[in-house]
């Protein structure tokens, strides 16, 4: 079929919600802003477990580390789910790792930053997997097959993960003074980083409007934002610790929380490696890599033996 | 990871239902594959039984070909139970 008949086709497709799937011809911009968003999703939950595994043996209780310990192997395994969704577009799994290793690959923000006390375990599962939910849930009715089951599965794990976060601060926030200061000031770091998580306002987004034509996200980075920042306050509340931003205050006419202006210098900052720790993070992945690759190496060569003695 | 082959995972979710896929990982053999597939898709009780192939010997039907393949069975209705006109007072058909 010539190309602008197999485009009127997954147009339509796209249009009556009917996923596309590997096989299946689609447009090449289609192709790589998927292969761009879900490899970028993928770097992020692996490179997200450096600052938690920074903290398990440090873990206050046997309780808390069984579950950071869980958290960090979905984390992993959420990684693998999106490599092979993103593989199914004819990208390699080593093309890949070699895109982030190389600092060619973006992965979230907000892993640059460090984790200096036991109250961030519980600030980073409410907030940023809190702010990562947000953002997912709505990727599970992505256009596209294979990202949208990955994104089911993974929104299914992850609720866990928040809700111990919040059980972590909500501990600290019942105890001591020092305990609760030591969420007010984990907080107090984690706010706006956050809310940086959603990516940059509307009019400076170039991808979302042809992502929403596509339905691959279905909502713009400032309506998630929002609706992050009005559920939060509200479970701040409940914690007993405030909000770093003067100018948070309910809107009457608008019905949501008005908010105060994001620091997009440091947003930009960040992205372009220069975070607290963008060189500590880079410099974990590629260290487990080289080391992992006589493991690798082994594993092929094992196989290869085993082979060759069942044709003998 | 250079070279691992793509392995396909199904997953017995209980006693008495199919497999069904789940999705893909690499592993350098089946056994690896196996170990591999419990450690990525069955954390929370999702299965029973897990069944890898390699994702090479899977074919498959061509997208192209879907209209052909699959739109005749579109106007054999007379294959499904309503089709066929009874008279309301029969029971049990």
């Amino acid at each position: 079929m010539d190309e602008p008949k197999e485009l009127e086709k997954f147009d339509d497709k796209i249009e009556q919600e009917i996923r596309i799937e590997p096989k299946d011809w689609m447009p090449d911009d289609y192709r790589k802003m998927l292969i761009r968003q879900i490899s970028q999703h993928a770097h992020s939950e692996i490179v997200g477990m450096l600052p938690e595994a920074n903290w398990i043996t440090r873990a206050p209780s046997l309780r808390r580390k069984a579950t950071l310990l869980a958290k960090v192997q979905d984390e992993a395994g959420h990684g693998l789910y999106l490599y092979c969704a993103a593989e199914t577009l004819n990208i390699s799994r080593e093309e890949m790792v070699d895109q982030l290793l190389s600092s060619r690959a973006k992965y979230s923000s907000i892993f640059n930053y460090p984790t200096l006390s036991w109250a961030d375990m519980g600030t980073i599962g409410w907030l940023v997997d809190g702010a990562a939910i947000m953002n997912q849930v709505p990727l599970c009715r992505a256009s596209y097959g294979p990202y949208a089951r990955a994104m089911t599965r993974i929104c299914k794990e992850e609720s866990f993960h928040q809700r111990q976060g919040y059980e972590i601060l909500l501990t600290l926030c019942r105890g001591s003074k020092e305990q609760k200061a030591m969420a007010q000031d984990s907080l107090n770091r984690w706010w706006w980083p956050s809310l940086m998580m959603f990516g940059p306002n509307d009019d400076a987004s170039p991808h979302t409007a042809q992502s929403m034509k596509w339905k691959i996200k279905r909502f713009s980075n400032d309506e998630l934002r929002q609706k992050f920042v009005d559920v939060c306050k509200e479970q701040a509340d409940i914690l007993g610790i405030t909000i770093p931003d003067p100018n948070l205050k309910w809107n009457e006419e608008r019905g949501h929380y008005d908010f105060g202006e994001i620091n997009w210098d440091e947003f930009w900052n960040v992205i372009k490696g220069n975070g607290p720790c963008n060189k500590e993070r880079l410099q974990a992945r590629i260290e487990a890599h080289e080391n992992g690759a006589w493991v690798r190496e082994a594993a092929l060569a094992h196989a290869e033996k085993k082979k060759v003695l069942v044709n003998y | 990871m250079n070279n691992e082959p793509l392995w396909e995972v199904f997953i017995r979710s209980k006693q008495g239902l199919d497999h069904k896929h789940v999705g893909s990982l690499h592993a350098a053999d089946a056994q690896t594959a196996i170990e591999n597939a419990r450690d990525v898709y069955t954390r929370r009780m999702e299965g029973v039984s897990i069944w890898v192939v390699e994702s090479k010997y899977i074919h498959a039907t061509n997208p192209d070909e879907s209209e052909s393949l699959f739109d005749p069975a579109n106007d054999k209705v007379y294959r499904h139970p309503t089709f066929y006109d009874l008279p309301d007072e029969l029971k049990y058909m």
